[in-house]
């Protein structure tokens, strides 16, 4: 193929660039946030098409969060936040009456305290069992005295795999196992993977993860089976109410923005969308989402740069250090020889 | 330096113009002044300071925000055999660059040990590599693709290009002098040398590969050293070979191991100090901690061991084996400091979030007017 791959910056067409002549569109998510429930139906029905093991029943402390992050195995993830600010102009109805903290912060605070004591600080949440110590007798912000009132707010997100345009995962593999579908999704071949790990430390979201019994690495294949089959992906099927919304790219990024808009003229100005900019650090994700809060507050990262958009420079210092190598070896050898 | 203070999936800083601000008086989510909450804190900084491994807090704190302080990154899954592969692969290199200078300036003893220790450092590397993939069997499947954007793939392949070089004269220095006459032993004591040129020619490439290996990844405390990381990693290739020259050469012919114990240690030093230096939270994930202790330690063994070899290991074969020791030490402990220092800064969410949040801040209000809003 004589055209050039593309490394970072906006790409209209992944499949193309990756060398397909005819494809299918781009189809991704729209991971709606205000409308999710957190019924978890996304991490069942996809763990039960895709037959992802279990990663350990456990009690996490984190709200009704029990899965902790994307992994290995756990494909779609929902967070829970609890908060103490009210949802879009909503009224609580605590005027005139005692107010006071409720637990929120502090179980928050209680959490954070005993991941960084996890074998991988936490890092292996959604790849295998990991105890963070509760229940305990004592509940977590147990508050004594007046029963405690505030504003409240519970965010609900499910996370998946962004399927970036430019994929970390897929640009590092060496050995072909991630590869570009017709679909411009990423998926890594199972039968290929040799469990290198490089693909766990390039993905800027954190999202694949090696299977400890397995050795190769996994994450969300966005049902490429199904897709293949014309069937929607098994989370989005599964969502009741349409929180999660499959379809082809350039139509879920048109549905969000109208549904920003809506959000705004509503009084939610908290809402905005994360990851539906072609021109962000990496090129703009498959999977994007409307959040209500900052990114980092739903665990993603605020600005995400896939590692290959500075493949170039990396490899020019790396040559500069290594011909300053060879020229300190032939500099030893220079100067007075034996005997 | 900032110190960061993590707010666990917490509301905004007050001061942020938010919907729904809490009425004053209410206590400010994310600013802690319940008493029990106090008394957590207080608790995981007595912790932290009976540990030792955090400083004393010399400017305020940065808050930042996180999903109950939860990791953004995944940990490599990589583990002691990757940071020991990048000592053993950089003495490789280094040793093969030794023997074939050696080699074309007459220094037999000199060429010996560096085409012995060349090449069991690529078969111990050889193995170390293979046995830390999740699928050793498939270890093959890297030589299904050769794609220059993943450093690793490019490594295999220089390797592969390496071993032969690496592997035929080591082979002809340990030919038995009875198989030296026969006419296949003439063959290999031939071939060695030109063999030993093409290893030399690709040690520079083994030596160096792995730093962008590490600088093509999405850890803050790799990725962020992509300048200063080949230059750490050639520096130790180069201060491990001459370590293992100056260990066994006899002083007559160490010279060049001297020499090339200076300029390596040099390199790397210099090298691995502007990583200390720069400024930004994520040079934490190298001033602190265990990546830190790692990280000083094989800078003082390598100091030492470079000025030795400057000055009494040209007199002294104890002195010239001691500094060898010292800079093979020194070259060991930095790889695994350098390797600590990227795991650590994936476990810590604020070296993702507060680098990423600062670019953000610096975007919106860097153009006064942004185009958009015209």
């Amino acid at each position: 193929m004589a055209h050039q791959h593309s490394f970072h910056g906006p790409l209209a067409d992944p499949a193309g660039d990756a060398g397909y002549q005819e494809h299918r569109p781009r189809v991704g998510f729209f991971t709606d946030t205000s409308i999710c429930i957190g019924c978890k139906a996304c991490e069942v029905a996809c763990k039960e098409w895709n037959n992802v093991p279990e990663d350990g029943l456990n009690l996490l402390g984190m709200s009704f969060d029990n899965t902790g992050m994307l992994g290995a195995d756990s494909w779609r993830h929902v967070a829970f936040i609890e908060q103490q600010r009210p949802l879009g102009q909503q009224d609580a109805g605590f005027q005139d009456l005692p107010t006071g903290p409720s637990g929120t912060q502090e179980t928050a605070e209680v959490v954070a305290e005993a991941l960084p004591q996890a074998e991988r600080s936490g890092g292996d949440l959604g790849t295998a069992p990991v105890d963070l110590g509760f229940p305990s007798f004592e509940l977590p912000g147990r508050t004594p005295g007046e029963h405690p009132r505030a504003e409240f707010r519970w965010l609900m997100a499910s996370d998946v795999c962004k399927h970036c345009t430019h994929a970390g995962c897929l640009d590092v593999c060496p050995t072909g196992a991630l590869f570009r579908t017709e679909f411009g999704t990423v998926v890594v071949q199972q039968d290929i993977c040799n469990g290198c790990g490089y693909c766990v430390s390039a993905c800027p979201y954190g999202v694949i993860d090696r299977r400890h019994d397995d050795g190769r690495a996994w994450k969300c294949t966005l049902c490429y089976d199904r897709l293949r089959g014309d069937l929607e992906p098994a989370c989005a099927q599964a969502c009741p109410t349409k929180s999660i919304q499959f379809g082809v790219l350039d139509e879920l990024r048109e549905r969000a923005a109208q549904r920003l808009d809506q959000l705004h003229d509503a009084g939610v100005p908290e809402a905005r969308l994360y990851g539906h900019e072609p021109t962000d650090g990496v090129g703009g994700d498959g999977a994007f989402f409307l959040l209500l809060d900052e990114p980092e507050v739903y665990g993603l990262p605020p600005d995400p740069i896939v590692p290959t958009r500075d493949l170039a420079s990396t490899w020019k210092y790396t040559g500069a250090a290594a011909a300053g190598l060879l020229a300190a070896a032939v500099a030893a050898f220079i100067g007075r020889r034996p005997q | 330096m900032t110190h960061v203070e993590r707010s666990p999936g917490g509301p905004h800083d007050a001061g942020q113009p938010q919907p729904g601000q809490p009425q004053p008086g209410q206590p400010q989510p994310g600013q802690f002044r319940n008493g029990q909450f106090r008394n957590g804190r207080s608790r995981a900084g007595r912790r932290r300071s009976d540990d030792g491994s955090r400083e004393e807090l010399a400017v305020p704190r940065a808050k930042f925000q996180s999903y109950y302080g939860r990791p953004v990154l995944k940990p490599p899954v990589w583990e002691w055999k990757i940071p020991l592969y990048f000592f053993t692969g950089g003495l490789s290199a280094g040793s093969a660059l030794l023997a074939a200078g050696a080699d074309l300036t007459g220094r037999p003893a000199l060429r010996r040990v560096g085409r012995l220790g060349g090449f069991a450092g690529l078969l111990a590397s050889t193995y170390l590599l293979v046995a830390d993939l999740g699928r050793p069997e498939r270890f093959h499947h890297m030589l299904r693709v050769a794609k220059p954007s993943s450093p690793m793939s490019v490594g295999t392949w220089i390797l592969v290009a390496y071993g032969p070089g690496s592997a035929l004269p080591a082979v002809a220095e340990l030919l038995p002098a009875r198989l030296r006459a026969t006419r296949p032993g003439r063959l290999l004591q031939l071939a060695a040398r030109p063999a030993g040129l093409s290893a030399a020619l690709l040690a520079p490439g083994v030596a160096s590969y792995t730093a962008a290996l590490l600088a093509q990844t999405a850890a803050p405390g790799w990725h962020d050293m992509r300048r200063e990381l080949p230059f750490v990693y050639t520096g130790s290739a180069a201060a491990s070979g001459a370590g293992l020259g100056l260990l066994f050469a006899p002083l007559a012919e160490a010279g060049p191991a001297r020499r090339l114990a200076v300029f390596g240690s040099a390199i790397e030093l210099t090298a691995s100090q502007l990583i200390d230096r720069r400024p930004g939270v994520v040079t934490q994930a190298w001033t602190t901690g265990r990546a830190h202790r790692l990280h000083r330690a094989g800078e003082v063994f390598t100091l030492g061991g470079a000025v030795a070899a400057a000055t009494v290991a040209r007199r002294s074969r104890l002195a010239a084996a001691a500094a060898g020791l010292a800079l093979l030490g020194g070259s060991a402990l930095q790889r695994f400091g350098t390797f600590e220092a990227g795991v650590a800064s994936t476990k810590d969410p604020k070296y993702v979030v507060v680098p990423q949040r600062e670019r953000l801040t610096a975007r919106a209000t860097a153009p006064a007017e942004p185009p958009a809003h015209q």
